[in-house]
């Protein structure tokens, strides 16, 4: 782990709220020139703290209305089967997060879909049919609060 | 706006990487620079492209613990929604509230530096807030994959 001073975490700030700021617009948030800006976020990259970026669409817009959040039992334990569901599921276009969680779910899955219907057929045809699925629990996002 | 098939690959180029300089992004989508140029910012000042995101480990941050909370609140009162979430949005720790439809009503991400940490914050500040009638948690072990990317 690296140590993170004051300036290193207003430039995470910063970044956080807008990834697409330039090292220009970082520097003279944070009282920095250009190219020291630019060390500081290179030296956050390399050390593994930013991952990348990702371009931010607006789902609504491309016509993606629905949301839905779904926990996922394995019928079928053990390693194979952990191996064989996780290459299948992270390999769905409509599948954007995919997290190994310890609780009363093995799995949380985030999926997009363009309508109710949509969302159902990507249930029954991609999600239902994963090797060692089990119990799957939905719920539709309403709102982001925070 | 109507959206083409040319933007389309625009923006699915844009989604395998967020940086891709204009010249190359716009040979691979097949045009020239300028219609390229054109077409991106048509597609920002219209608001399909909302910007870029940043990607942080939190756990490099020194967060090592993540976990998903799946909330029920106490339908019986009225402003049940809004009094929690008013309440959890004062925890710092929790970083994202949601509110679903299905079996449970309220998700909350709490990222927290260790399970001692967590457990304060389970204990002195989540079990304290208001209208819950029944709380589970799950705690992240892998995340498999992480992406905005849309099926377009």
């Amino acid at each position: 782990m690296i140590d993170l001073d004051d300036t290193d975490r207003a430039i995470l700030r910063a970044l956080q709220q807008d990834g697409g700021l330039s090292a220009a617009a970082l520097g003279k948030l944070t009282g920095l020139s250009q190219p020291s800006a630019w060390r500081r976020v290179k030296r956050l990259e390399d050390a593994g703290i930013i991952l990348g970026r990702q371009i931010v669409l607006d789902r609504f817009k491309l016509g993606f209305d629905v949301v839905v959040y779904l926990g996922v039992k394995l019928a079928a334990k053990g390693r194979v089967g952990l191996e064989d569901f996780e290459r299948a599921v992270c390999a769905i276009p409509e599948v954007q997060l995919v997290q190994h969680v310890l609780g009363v779910y093995d799995y949380r899955l985030k999926v997009v879909a363009r309508d109710l219907s949509d969302f159902e057929r990507i249930l029954r045809r991609r999600i239902m049919t994963l090797p060692g699925v089990g119990e799957v629990e939905s719920n539709v996002l309403l709102s982001d609060e925070l | 706006m109507q959206i083409d098939s040319a933007d389309r690959k625009i923006l699915r180029l844009l989604q395998s990487n967020a940086v891709m300089p204009m010249a190359e992004l716009a040979l691979q989508a097949g045009m020239s620079i300028s219609p390229c140029t054109r077409r991106l910012a048509r597609l920002e000042s219209a608001g399909v492209i909302k910007g870029r995101a940043v990607l942080i480990n939190h756990r490099a941050l020194g967060l090592a613990v993540e976990v998903f909370l799946r909330i029920t609140l106490d339908k019986t009162r009225s402003n049940a929604f809004d009094e929690f979430i008013a309440a959890a949005r004062r925890i710092p720790e929790v970083h994202a509230i949601q509110t679903l439809l299905g079996r449970v009503d309220i998700r909350m991400d709490v990222r927290a530096r260790d399970l001692a940490h967590y457990q304060e914050i389970y204990r002195e500040r989540i079990l304290g807030l208001p209208h819950m009638s029944d709380v589970e948690s799950l705690m992240l072990v892998a995340e498999l994959k992480n992406s905005e990317a849309l099926p377009i």
